[in-house]
């Protein structure tokens, strides 16, 4: 798993038909440290979460589709948790209510 | 999964036979912004999409698994055409007009 925050939406009208009426969010991979962790993807959202967020995200097939209950299915990044806070080494680094802190 | 951009398409006669009739075309890889991220990849697609258009992929084991047939050598597939993509409310990507 890793931390990300949600930058933005995808729409995508014509696509496999298994990701029909599901959210796909563009998300951004952060470290702790508040820097950036590689290109963005695009994940699904399981949990309801929105631009701005810091969030959850697995990007491994097996769990995703252990996740959403499905069969043989391309899945593979998809939004797991919003995080309400962060500690590092005993300071907070992130909370929800007031973004990046530092 | 990635955000990428159609830029060719590719055709190989003889290939692996679980992967006929599967079409095989060019994808540049795009960052948050739009812009070109990495270098340019094949893949296989399973919706009507084509040259000019901002796309979804996913890589890896469960790209055969969007295939007609899931046990197939291939590591990336097209899932969606985009018809937009927005970062912080910006559009960075979008349907295009089609070059063929």
């Amino acid at each position: 798993m890793f931390l990300a925050d949600v930058v933005g939406n995808v729409v995508s009208p014509i696509q496999c038909e298994f990701l029909n009426g599901r959210t796909l969010l563009l998300v951004k991979p952060v470290t702790p440290h508040e820097t950036s962790a590689g290109n963005a993807r695009i994940a699904i959202d399981t949990v309801g979460a929105g631009e701005g967020d810091r969030v959850l995200v697995i990007d491994e097939g097996n769990s995703g589709r252990q996740i959403l209950a499905a069969g043989d299915v391309p899945v593979k990044t998809l939004i797991v948790g919003v995080v309400d806070h962060i500690e590092l080494h005993g300071e907070h680094t992130y909370n929800h209510c007031e973004g990046a802190s530092q | 999964m990635h955000l990428g951009r159609v830029i060719g398409r590719l055709v190989a006669s003889h290939r692996y036979e679980g992967l006929s009739g599967v079409p095989l075309q060019l994808v540049q890889p795009l960052d948050a912004d739009g812009e070109d991220a990495g270098g340019a990849l094949v893949a296989c697609t399973v919706i009507s999409s084509g040259p000019g258009d901002t796309i979804h992929y996913i890589d890896g084991r469960e790209a055969a698994m969007a295939c007609p047939q899931t046990f197939v050598p291939v590591d990336a597939t097209i899932l969606g055409v985009v018809e937009e993509a927005r970062n912080d409310g910006r559009l960075v990507a979008g349907m295009q007009r089609r070059e063929s």
